[in-house]
Protein backbone atom coordinates (compact mmCIF):
# COMPACT_ATOMS: atom_id res chain seq x y z
CA UNK A 1 0.00 0.00 0.00
CA UNK A 2 3.29 2.46 0.24
CA UNK A 3 4.73 1.65 -2.94
CA UNK A 4 4.36 4.28 -5.21
CA UNK A 5 2.93 3.59 -8.58
CA UNK A 6 4.54 5.20 -11.64
CA UNK A 7 1.79 6.15 -13.46
CA UNK A 8 -1.60 7.31 -12.38
CA UNK A 9 -2.63 6.22 -15.87
CA UNK A 10 -1.84 3.66 -18.49
CA UNK A 11 -1.84 4.24 -22.35
CA UNK A 12 -5.45 3.04 -22.58
CA UNK A 13 -6.54 5.62 -20.35
CA UNK A 14 -7.19 3.60 -17.37
CA UNK A 15 -6.65 4.08 -13.82
CA UNK A 16 -5.02 2.28 -11.12
CA UNK A 17 -7.97 0.69 -10.06
CA UNK A 18 -9.33 0.04 -13.99
CA UNK A 19 -11.68 2.86 -14.19
CA UNK A 20 -12.40 5.03 -17.14
CA UNK A 21 -11.57 8.70 -16.83
CA UNK A 22 -15.43 9.75 -16.16
CA UNK A 23 -16.17 6.27 -13.75
CA UNK A 24 -17.18 6.28 -10.44
CA UNK A 25 -15.98 3.83 -7.49
CA UNK A 26 -18.73 1.62 -6.53
CA UNK A 27 -21.02 3.05 -4.01
CA UNK A 28 -23.25 1.34 -1.69
CA UNK A 29 -25.76 3.08 0.64
CA UNK A 30 -27.55 2.08 3.63
CA UNK A 31 -30.96 4.32 5.45
CA UNK A 32 -31.43 3.84 9.10
CA UNK A 33 -28.21 1.70 10.24
CA UNK A 34 -27.85 3.56 14.09
CA UNK A 35 -30.79 2.26 16.17
CA UNK A 36 -30.53 5.12 18.46
CA UNK A 37 -30.14 7.74 16.33
CA UNK A 38 -32.94 9.64 14.94
CA UNK A 39 -31.65 9.68 11.19
CA UNK A 40 -28.45 7.36 10.33
CA UNK A 41 -26.66 6.66 7.17
CA UNK A 42 -23.89 4.41 5.65
CA UNK A 43 -21.87 4.91 2.85
CA UNK A 44 -19.22 2.69 1.39
CA UNK A 45 -17.51 4.40 -1.26
CA UNK A 46 -14.95 2.57 -3.12
CA UNK A 47 -12.96 2.28 0.43
CA UNK A 48 -14.43 4.51 2.35
CA UNK A 49 -16.51 3.13 5.16
CA UNK A 50 -18.96 6.13 7.07
CA UNK A 51 -21.38 6.19 9.32
CA UNK A 52 -23.23 9.31 9.68
CA UNK A 53 -26.05 10.16 12.64
CA UNK A 54 -28.41 13.22 12.93
CA UNK A 55 -30.09 13.84 16.39
CA UNK A 56 -32.57 16.29 17.18
CA UNK A 57 -34.12 18.74 16.96
CA UNK A 58 -32.92 18.40 20.59
CA UNK A 59 -32.16 21.01 23.41
CA UNK A 60 -29.33 23.38 22.73
CA UNK A 61 -26.07 22.31 24.64
CA UNK A 62 -24.80 24.97 25.65
CA UNK A 63 -27.52 26.87 26.30
CA UNK A 64 -25.93 30.35 24.87
CA UNK A 65 -26.03 28.99 21.55
CA UNK A 66 -29.35 28.97 20.76
CA UNK A 67 -30.68 30.54 18.15
CA UNK A 68 -34.40 32.61 18.24
CA UNK A 69 -35.39 32.43 14.84
CA UNK A 70 -33.67 29.00 13.76
CA UNK A 71 -32.15 25.83 14.82
CA UNK A 72 -28.60 25.68 14.96
CA UNK A 73 -26.94 23.02 12.88
CA UNK A 74 -23.74 21.41 14.29
CA UNK A 75 -21.54 18.75 12.81
CA UNK A 76 -18.68 16.68 13.70
CA UNK A 77 -16.21 14.82 11.33
CA UNK A 78 -14.38 12.60 12.59
CA UNK A 79 -11.88 9.94 11.34
CA UNK A 80 -11.29 6.71 13.04
CA UNK A 81 -7.77 6.42 14.92
CA UNK A 82 -7.77 2.97 12.25
CA UNK A 83 -10.02 4.67 9.34
CA UNK A 84 -5.65 5.08 8.03
CA UNK A 85 -2.54 3.29 6.90
CA UNK A 86 -0.55 5.13 10.09
CA UNK A 87 -2.95 5.73 13.44
CA UNK A 88 -4.55 8.83 13.17
CA UNK A 89 -4.94 10.21 16.85
CA UNK A 90 -8.32 10.98 18.21
CA UNK A 91 -8.09 14.12 19.12
CA UNK A 92 -9.63 16.04 16.18
CA UNK A 93 -6.98 17.53 13.87
CA UNK A 94 -6.95 21.04 12.67
CA UNK A 95 -8.53 19.40 8.98
CA UNK A 96 -11.07 18.03 11.06
CA UNK A 97 -12.42 21.34 12.59
CA UNK A 98 -12.21 22.82 9.01
CA UNK A 99 -13.70 20.11 7.22
CA UNK A 100 -16.73 19.96 10.04
CA UNK A 101 -17.26 23.58 9.22
CA UNK A 102 -17.34 23.25 5.20
CA UNK A 103 -19.88 20.06 5.80
CA UNK A 104 -22.08 21.88 8.05
CA UNK A 105 -21.82 24.74 5.09
CA UNK A 106 -22.97 22.07 2.30
CA UNK A 107 -25.89 20.71 4.74
CA UNK A 108 -27.06 24.00 6.27
CA UNK A 109 -28.50 25.49 2.81
CA UNK A 110 -30.94 22.13 1.91
CA UNK A 111 -32.21 22.25 6.01
CA UNK A 112 -35.83 24.18 6.85
CA UNK A 113 -33.69 25.56 9.93
CA UNK A 114 -36.37 28.15 10.42
CA UNK A 115 -39.15 25.33 11.58
CA UNK A 116 -37.18 24.97 14.83
CA UNK A 117 -36.00 27.73 16.85
CA UNK A 118 -34.56 27.16 20.00
CA UNK A 119 -33.31 23.70 19.11
CA UNK A 120 -29.95 22.27 18.00
CA UNK A 121 -29.35 19.71 14.87
CA UNK A 122 -26.33 17.10 15.73
CA UNK A 123 -24.84 15.47 12.78
CA UNK A 124 -21.93 13.19 13.87
CA UNK A 125 -19.70 11.77 10.73
CA UNK A 126 -17.56 8.83 11.74
CA UNK A 127 -15.05 7.38 8.91
CA UNK A 128 -14.28 3.92 9.69
CA UNK A 129 -12.12 3.70 6.78
CA UNK A 130 -11.10 6.11 4.52
CA UNK A 131 -10.11 6.21 0.85
CA UNK A 132 -9.82 9.58 -0.92
CA UNK A 133 -12.67 12.03 -0.77
CA UNK A 134 -13.98 11.42 2.73
CA UNK A 135 -15.67 14.43 2.70
CA UNK A 136 -17.79 13.88 -0.43
CA UNK A 137 -18.68 10.76 0.92
CA UNK A 138 -19.86 12.09 4.55
CA UNK A 139 -21.96 14.74 3.06
CA UNK A 140 -23.67 12.13 0.72
CA UNK A 141 -24.41 9.89 3.67
CA UNK A 142 -25.24 12.45 6.28
CA UNK A 143 -27.75 14.19 3.82
CA UNK A 144 -29.61 10.92 4.09
CA UNK A 145 -29.40 10.59 8.21
CA UNK A 146 -30.96 13.68 8.08
CA UNK A 147 -33.37 12.83 5.48
CA UNK A 148 -34.48 9.74 7.54
CA UNK A 149 -34.34 11.67 11.10
CA UNK A 150 -37.60 13.53 9.43
CA UNK A 151 -36.03 17.18 9.34
CA UNK A 152 -38.39 18.91 6.53
CA UNK A 153 -35.70 19.27 3.74
CA UNK A 154 -35.77 21.56 0.77
CA UNK A 155 -33.60 18.87 -1.09
CA UNK A 156 -31.46 15.93 -0.50
CA UNK A 157 -26.89 17.24 -0.81
CA UNK A 158 -24.93 14.85 -2.81
CA UNK A 159 -21.36 15.17 -3.26
CA UNK A 160 -18.84 14.02 -5.41
CA UNK A 161 -15.12 15.04 -6.36
CA UNK A 162 -13.23 15.67 -9.81
CA UNK A 163 -9.19 16.48 -10.35
CA UNK A 164 -6.58 15.83 -12.37
CA UNK A 165 -4.21 12.80 -12.62
CA UNK A 166 -1.61 12.65 -15.28
CA UNK A 167 -2.89 15.20 -17.54
CA UNK A 168 -6.45 14.45 -17.58
CA UNK A 169 -9.09 15.54 -15.79
CA UNK A 170 -11.08 12.44 -13.66
CA UNK A 171 -13.70 12.06 -11.69
CA UNK A 172 -14.05 10.67 -8.16
CA UNK A 173 -10.07 10.28 -6.96
CA UNK A 174 -8.98 7.96 -4.81
CA UNK A 175 -6.55 8.18 -1.94
CA UNK A 176 -3.20 7.81 -4.18
CA UNK A 177 -4.52 9.68 -7.05
CA UNK A 178 -5.62 12.69 -4.40
CA UNK A 179 -2.38 12.15 -3.19
CA UNK A 180 -0.35 11.84 -5.92
CA UNK A 181 -2.48 13.98 -8.65
CA UNK A 182 -2.54 17.25 -9.73
CA UNK A 183 -5.67 18.85 -8.62
CA UNK A 184 -8.92 17.81 -6.55
CA UNK A 185 -12.33 19.86 -6.72
CA UNK A 186 -14.64 17.87 -4.39
CA UNK A 187 -18.10 19.72 -4.46
CA UNK A 188 -21.79 19.20 -2.90
CA UNK A 189 -24.50 19.47 -4.99
CA UNK A 190 -28.31 20.07 -3.84
CA UNK A 191 -29.61 18.14 -7.33
CA UNK A 192 -33.05 19.41 -7.73
CA UNK A 193 -32.24 22.85 -7.07
CA UNK A 194 -29.09 22.70 -8.89
CA UNK A 195 -26.94 24.46 -6.51
CA UNK A 196 -23.88 24.29 -5.18
CA UNK A 197 -23.19 23.91 -1.27
CA UNK A 198 -19.45 23.11 -0.98
CA UNK A 199 -16.59 23.84 -3.65
CA UNK A 200 -12.83 23.26 -2.79
CA UNK A 201 -9.73 22.85 -4.69
CA UNK A 202 -6.36 22.07 -4.09
CA UNK A 203 -3.63 21.64 -6.89
CA UNK A 204 -2.96 23.34 -10.16
CA UNK A 205 -5.94 23.94 -12.98
CA UNK A 206 -6.36 26.36 -16.00
CA UNK A 207 -9.90 27.89 -15.86
CA UNK A 208 -10.80 25.75 -18.68
CA UNK A 209 -9.58 22.52 -16.76
CA UNK A 210 -11.41 23.72 -13.70
CA UNK A 211 -14.60 24.24 -15.81
CA UNK A 212 -14.19 20.44 -16.83
CA UNK A 213 -13.54 19.43 -13.31
CA UNK A 214 -16.61 20.97 -12.08
CA UNK A 215 -18.82 19.51 -14.95
CA UNK A 216 -17.67 16.18 -13.83
CA UNK A 217 -18.19 16.25 -10.66
CA UNK A 218 -21.81 17.59 -10.88
CA UNK A 219 -22.54 14.49 -12.97
CA UNK A 220 -20.85 12.02 -10.51
CA UNK A 221 -23.55 14.08 -7.76
CA UNK A 222 -26.04 13.05 -10.09
CA UNK A 223 -24.88 9.32 -10.54
CA UNK A 224 -25.17 8.91 -6.86
CA UNK A 225 -27.96 11.14 -6.23
CA UNK A 226 -29.99 8.11 -7.79
CA UNK A 227 -28.46 5.95 -5.26
CA UNK A 228 -29.45 7.99 -2.44
CA UNK A 229 -33.07 8.02 -3.69
CA UNK A 230 -33.08 4.33 -3.80
CA UNK A 231 -31.43 4.31 -0.27
CA UNK A 232 -33.93 5.79 0.89
CA UNK A 233 -36.93 4.26 -0.53
CA UNK A 234 -35.29 0.74 0.18
CA UNK A 235 -35.62 1.46 3.82
CA UNK A 236 -39.07 3.02 3.35
CA UNK A 237 -40.87 1.02 1.03
CA UNK A 238 -39.85 -1.85 3.74
CA UNK A 239 -41.05 0.14 6.52
CA UNK A 240 -44.44 0.74 4.41
CA UNK A 241 -44.96 -3.10 4.13
CA UNK A 242 -44.14 -4.32 7.14
CA UNK A 243 -46.88 -2.07 8.50
CA UNK A 244 -49.21 -3.14 6.20
CA UNK A 245 -48.52 -7.07 7.07
CA UNK A 246 -48.93 -5.96 11.25
CA UNK A 247 -51.99 -4.28 10.26
CA UNK A 248 -53.70 -7.33 8.53
CA UNK A 249 -52.01 -9.41 11.18
CA UNK B 1 -25.87 38.75 15.12
CA UNK B 2 -29.24 39.94 15.88
CA UNK B 3 -31.31 38.40 13.18
CA UNK B 4 -34.06 41.85 12.75
CA UNK B 5 -30.94 44.10 12.49
CA UNK B 6 -29.52 41.39 9.74
CA UNK B 7 -32.91 41.23 7.51
CA UNK B 8 -32.87 45.32 8.01
CA UNK B 9 -29.10 45.64 6.52
CA UNK B 10 -29.71 42.84 3.97
CA UNK B 11 -32.35 44.92 2.56
CA UNK B 12 -30.69 47.97 2.09
CA UNK B 13 -27.79 46.36 0.81
CA UNK B 14 -29.32 44.37 -1.62
CA UNK B 15 -31.17 47.48 -2.69
CA UNK B 16 -28.05 49.34 -3.01
CA UNK B 17 -26.63 46.34 -5.09
CA UNK B 18 -29.83 45.83 -7.46
CA UNK B 19 -28.41 49.62 -8.64
CA UNK B 20 -24.85 48.54 -8.95
CA UNK B 21 -24.16 50.30 -5.50
CA UNK B 22 -22.31 49.71 -2.39
CA UNK B 23 -22.77 50.68 0.82
CA UNK B 24 -19.24 52.69 0.65
CA UNK B 25 -19.66 53.85 -3.06
CA UNK B 26 -17.57 50.98 -4.59
CA UNK B 27 -18.19 49.26 -7.60
CA UNK B 28 -19.20 45.49 -7.34
CA UNK B 29 -16.00 44.57 -8.69
CA UNK B 30 -13.72 47.33 -7.11
CA UNK B 31 -10.93 46.52 -4.43
CA UNK B 32 -10.67 49.19 -0.72
CA UNK B 33 -7.25 50.39 -0.67
CA UNK B 34 -4.68 48.25 -0.21
CA UNK B 35 -1.62 49.05 1.39
CA UNK B 36 1.42 46.92 2.08
CA UNK B 37 4.01 47.99 4.40
CA UNK B 38 6.78 45.16 4.75
CA UNK B 39 9.90 44.72 7.52
CA UNK B 40 8.17 46.09 10.21
CA UNK B 41 8.67 43.89 12.95
CA UNK B 42 12.30 43.70 13.45
CA UNK B 43 12.66 40.21 15.82
CA UNK B 44 10.83 38.14 12.64
CA UNK B 45 12.98 37.36 9.89
CA UNK B 46 9.79 38.29 7.58
CA UNK B 47 7.05 40.48 8.14
CA UNK B 48 4.24 42.47 6.81
CA UNK B 49 1.34 45.26 7.56
CA UNK B 50 -1.47 44.96 5.18
CA UNK B 51 -4.63 47.24 5.81
CA UNK B 52 -7.72 46.48 3.08
CA UNK B 53 -9.89 49.88 3.81
CA UNK B 54 -10.18 49.42 7.68
CA UNK B 55 -9.43 45.59 7.95
CA UNK B 56 -5.99 45.52 9.26
CA UNK B 57 -3.80 42.52 9.01
CA UNK B 58 0.45 42.10 10.25
CA UNK B 59 1.94 38.73 9.49
CA UNK B 60 5.39 37.68 10.96
CA UNK B 61 7.64 35.32 9.62
CA UNK B 62 9.55 33.01 12.02
CA UNK B 63 12.54 30.85 10.62
CA UNK B 64 13.36 26.93 13.12
CA UNK B 65 15.63 24.22 12.25
CA UNK B 66 13.40 21.16 12.55
CA UNK B 67 12.72 17.71 11.41
CA UNK B 68 11.19 16.81 8.15
CA UNK B 69 7.68 15.59 7.38
CA UNK B 70 8.78 11.81 6.66
CA UNK B 71 7.04 11.75 3.58
CA UNK B 72 8.84 14.90 2.34
CA UNK B 73 12.45 13.98 3.69
CA UNK B 74 13.56 16.97 1.14
CA UNK B 75 11.32 19.23 2.01
CA UNK B 76 11.36 22.42 4.16
CA UNK B 77 8.35 22.66 6.48
CA UNK B 78 5.44 25.13 6.46
CA UNK B 79 3.41 25.98 9.08
CA UNK B 80 0.93 28.31 8.49
CA UNK B 81 -1.30 29.76 12.04
CA UNK B 82 -3.96 32.44 12.46
CA UNK B 83 -4.92 34.64 15.47
CA UNK B 84 -8.35 36.36 15.32
CA UNK B 85 -7.03 38.76 18.39
CA UNK B 86 -9.26 40.16 20.87
CA UNK B 87 -8.41 43.76 19.88
CA UNK B 88 -9.71 42.99 16.45
CA UNK B 89 -13.53 42.72 17.21
CA UNK B 90 -16.06 43.14 19.77
CA UNK B 91 -17.03 39.42 18.01
CA UNK B 92 -13.78 37.83 18.83
CA UNK B 93 -12.84 35.92 22.38
CA UNK B 94 -9.36 35.20 23.28
CA UNK B 95 -8.80 31.57 23.53
CA UNK B 96 -7.80 28.31 21.50
CA UNK B 97 -8.22 28.98 17.55
CA UNK B 98 -11.88 28.52 16.84
CA UNK B 99 -13.20 26.80 13.24
CA UNK B 100 -12.95 30.13 11.47
CA UNK B 101 -9.18 30.65 12.56
CA UNK B 102 -8.29 27.47 11.74
CA UNK B 103 -10.20 27.99 8.31
CA UNK B 104 -8.77 31.08 7.67
CA UNK B 105 -5.33 30.03 7.96
CA UNK B 106 -6.20 26.99 6.30
CA UNK B 107 -7.51 28.73 2.99
CA UNK B 108 -3.83 31.29 3.39
CA UNK B 109 -1.95 27.73 3.65
CA UNK B 110 -3.12 26.07 0.73
CA UNK B 111 -2.71 29.58 -1.57
CA UNK B 112 1.05 29.21 -0.58
CA UNK B 113 1.42 25.34 -0.75
CA UNK B 114 -0.53 24.67 -3.97
CA UNK B 115 1.22 27.32 -6.06
CA UNK B 116 4.47 25.62 -4.53
CA UNK B 117 5.18 29.86 -3.92
CA UNK B 118 8.46 28.71 -1.55
CA UNK B 119 11.06 26.63 -2.72
CA UNK B 120 10.92 23.94 -0.26
CA UNK B 121 13.51 21.83 -1.90
CA UNK B 122 16.14 24.70 -0.94
CA UNK B 123 14.89 24.47 2.77
CA UNK B 124 16.59 21.63 3.12
CA UNK B 125 20.13 21.20 5.59
CA UNK B 126 20.33 17.85 5.69
CA UNK B 127 18.13 15.11 4.02
CA UNK B 128 15.44 13.52 6.26
CA UNK B 129 17.07 15.19 9.27
CA UNK B 130 17.03 19.16 9.58
CA UNK B 131 15.59 21.41 7.44
CA UNK B 132 14.22 25.10 7.88
CA UNK B 133 10.58 25.32 9.13
CA UNK B 134 8.72 29.07 8.42
CA UNK B 135 6.02 29.26 10.87
CA UNK B 136 3.86 31.81 9.50
CA UNK B 137 1.82 33.40 12.20
CA UNK B 138 -1.43 36.05 10.68
CA UNK B 139 -2.23 38.32 12.78
CA UNK B 140 -5.66 39.75 12.48
CA UNK B 141 -5.64 43.30 14.00
CA UNK B 142 -9.16 45.15 13.01
CA UNK B 143 -11.59 42.97 11.51
CA UNK B 144 -14.03 44.79 8.73
CA UNK B 145 -14.46 42.12 6.76
CA UNK B 146 -12.31 39.81 3.78
CA UNK B 147 -9.65 38.56 6.25
CA UNK B 148 -8.81 35.95 3.71
CA UNK B 149 -7.27 38.17 0.54
CA UNK B 150 -6.11 40.60 3.83
CA UNK B 151 -4.40 37.92 5.00
CA UNK B 152 -3.73 36.20 2.11
CA UNK B 153 -1.75 39.24 0.61
CA UNK B 154 0.40 39.90 4.08
CA UNK B 155 1.42 36.15 4.01
CA UNK B 156 3.39 36.64 1.14
CA UNK B 157 4.40 40.04 1.22
CA UNK B 158 6.12 39.00 4.31
CA UNK B 159 7.35 35.49 2.67
CA UNK B 160 8.81 37.88 0.25
CA UNK B 161 10.40 40.10 3.04
CA UNK B 162 11.61 36.82 5.19
CA UNK B 163 15.33 36.05 4.90
CA UNK B 164 17.11 33.08 6.24
CA UNK B 165 20.01 32.39 8.46
CA UNK B 166 23.60 31.67 6.48
CA UNK B 167 24.74 28.16 7.74
CA UNK B 168 26.80 25.79 7.27
CA UNK B 169 27.72 22.09 8.35
CA UNK B 170 30.96 21.12 9.68
CA UNK B 171 31.20 17.60 10.78
CA UNK B 172 27.52 17.19 11.03
CA UNK B 173 27.19 19.96 13.23
CA UNK B 174 25.10 23.35 11.74
CA UNK B 175 26.96 26.30 12.26
CA UNK B 176 25.41 29.96 11.93
CA UNK B 177 27.46 32.08 9.47
CA UNK B 178 27.19 35.97 9.65
CA UNK B 179 25.08 37.11 6.59
CA UNK B 180 21.26 36.45 5.53
CA UNK B 181 20.02 35.00 2.48
CA UNK B 182 16.80 35.64 0.66
CA UNK B 183 13.35 32.82 1.53
CA UNK B 184 13.40 31.03 -2.02
CA UNK B 185 10.43 32.42 -3.32
CA UNK B 186 9.19 30.82 -6.92
CA UNK B 187 5.52 32.11 -7.26
CA UNK B 188 3.39 34.77 -6.00
CA UNK B 189 -0.52 33.68 -5.68
CA UNK B 190 -3.07 35.91 -5.20
CA UNK B 191 -6.27 35.06 -3.31
CA UNK B 192 -9.68 36.55 -4.44
CA UNK B 193 -12.56 36.59 -2.47
CA UNK B 194 -16.06 37.11 -4.40
CA UNK B 195 -19.07 37.13 -2.02
CA UNK B 196 -22.52 36.73 -3.22
CA UNK B 197 -25.44 38.53 -1.66
CA UNK B 198 -28.89 38.00 -3.56
CA UNK B 199 -28.13 37.77 -6.91
CA UNK B 200 -24.67 39.98 -7.03
CA UNK B 201 -21.45 38.89 -7.18
CA UNK B 202 -18.86 41.12 -5.30
CA UNK B 203 -15.19 40.89 -4.71
CA UNK B 204 -13.91 42.36 -1.16
CA UNK B 205 -16.90 42.34 0.92
CA UNK B 206 -16.49 44.73 3.89
CA UNK B 207 -18.26 43.04 7.56
CA UNK B 208 -21.41 44.39 6.94
CA UNK B 209 -21.62 43.11 3.62
CA UNK B 210 -20.58 39.79 5.01
CA UNK B 211 -22.74 39.00 7.76
CA UNK B 212 -25.64 39.50 5.22
CA UNK B 213 -23.89 37.47 2.59
CA UNK B 214 -25.65 34.21 1.46
CA UNK B 215 -21.78 32.55 0.69
CA UNK B 216 -18.53 33.86 -0.42
CA UNK B 217 -15.88 31.96 -2.80
CA UNK B 218 -12.54 32.40 -2.45
CA UNK B 219 -9.62 31.59 -5.43
CA UNK B 220 -5.85 31.27 -4.96
CA UNK B 221 -4.01 32.36 -8.78
CA UNK B 222 -0.53 31.95 -9.19
CA UNK B 223 1.77 33.59 -11.63
CA UNK B 224 0.87 31.76 -14.80
CA UNK B 225 -3.17 32.19 -13.99
CA UNK B 226 -4.18 28.97 -12.83
CA UNK B 227 -6.38 28.58 -10.00
CA UNK B 228 -4.59 26.46 -7.32
CA UNK B 229 -7.03 26.90 -4.39
CA UNK B 230 -10.89 27.30 -3.93
CA UNK B 231 -12.66 27.36 -0.44
CA UNK B 232 -16.50 28.04 -0.37
CA UNK B 233 -17.84 29.33 3.06
CA UNK B 234 -20.88 30.51 4.24
CA UNK B 235 -23.91 28.43 4.85
CA UNK B 236 -25.97 29.31 1.12
CA UNK B 237 -25.03 28.11 -2.29
CA UNK B 238 -23.61 28.90 -5.62
CA UNK B 239 -25.45 27.97 -8.73
CA UNK B 240 -22.61 25.87 -11.44
CA UNK B 241 -22.96 29.26 -13.42
CA UNK B 242 -21.89 31.82 -10.92
CA UNK B 243 -19.24 29.73 -10.02
CA UNK B 244 -17.78 29.89 -13.30
CA UNK B 245 -18.62 33.90 -13.30
CA UNK B 246 -16.70 34.01 -10.13
CA UNK B 247 -13.67 32.28 -11.83
CA UNK B 248 -13.45 34.73 -14.70
CA UNK B 249 -13.77 37.90 -12.02
CA UNK B 250 -11.09 35.64 -9.38
CA UNK B 251 -8.81 35.58 -12.75
CA UNK B 252 -9.13 38.76 -13.86
CA UNK B 253 -8.93 40.87 -10.31
CA UNK B 254 -5.66 38.61 -10.14
CA UNK B 255 -4.03 39.91 -12.71
CA UNK B 256 -4.78 43.38 -12.19
CA UNK B 257 -3.65 42.84 -8.67
CA UNK B 258 -0.50 41.66 -9.60
CA UNK B 259 0.20 44.90 -11.76
CA UNK B 260 -0.17 46.87 -9.17
CA UNK B 261 1.24 44.74 -6.83
CA UNK B 262 4.56 44.32 -9.29
CA UNK B 263 4.71 40.33 -8.07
Amino acid sequence: MNDKPEKLMDKKGLRLDGRKADELRPVKLEVGVISNADGSAYIEHGKNKILAAVYGPREVHPKHLALQDRTVLKCRYHMAPFSVQERKSPAPSRREIELSKVIRESLEPAVFMEFYPRTMIDVFIEVLQADGGTRCASITAAALALADSGVPMRDLVVACAAGKVEDTVVVDLMDTEDKLGAADVPVALMPNLNAVTLLQMDGKLTQEEFEKAVGMALDGCKQIYAMQKEALKSKYVNVGEQTKEEAEE
Amino acid sequence: MTSVVTRVKKKQISEAMAQEKRMDGRDLNEYRELKIEQGIIERAEGSARVTLGRTEVVVGVKIEMGEPFPDTPNEGVLTVNAELTPIASPEFEAGPPDEMSIELARIVDRGIRESKAINTEKMVIEAGKKVFVVFVDIYVLNHDGNLIDASAFAAMSALLNTKMANYEVKDGEVQIKPGYEQLPIQNHPITITVAKIGDKLVVDPILEEEEVMDARISMAIDDDQNICAIQKGGNSYFKPEEILEAAKIAETKAKEMRKKLNW
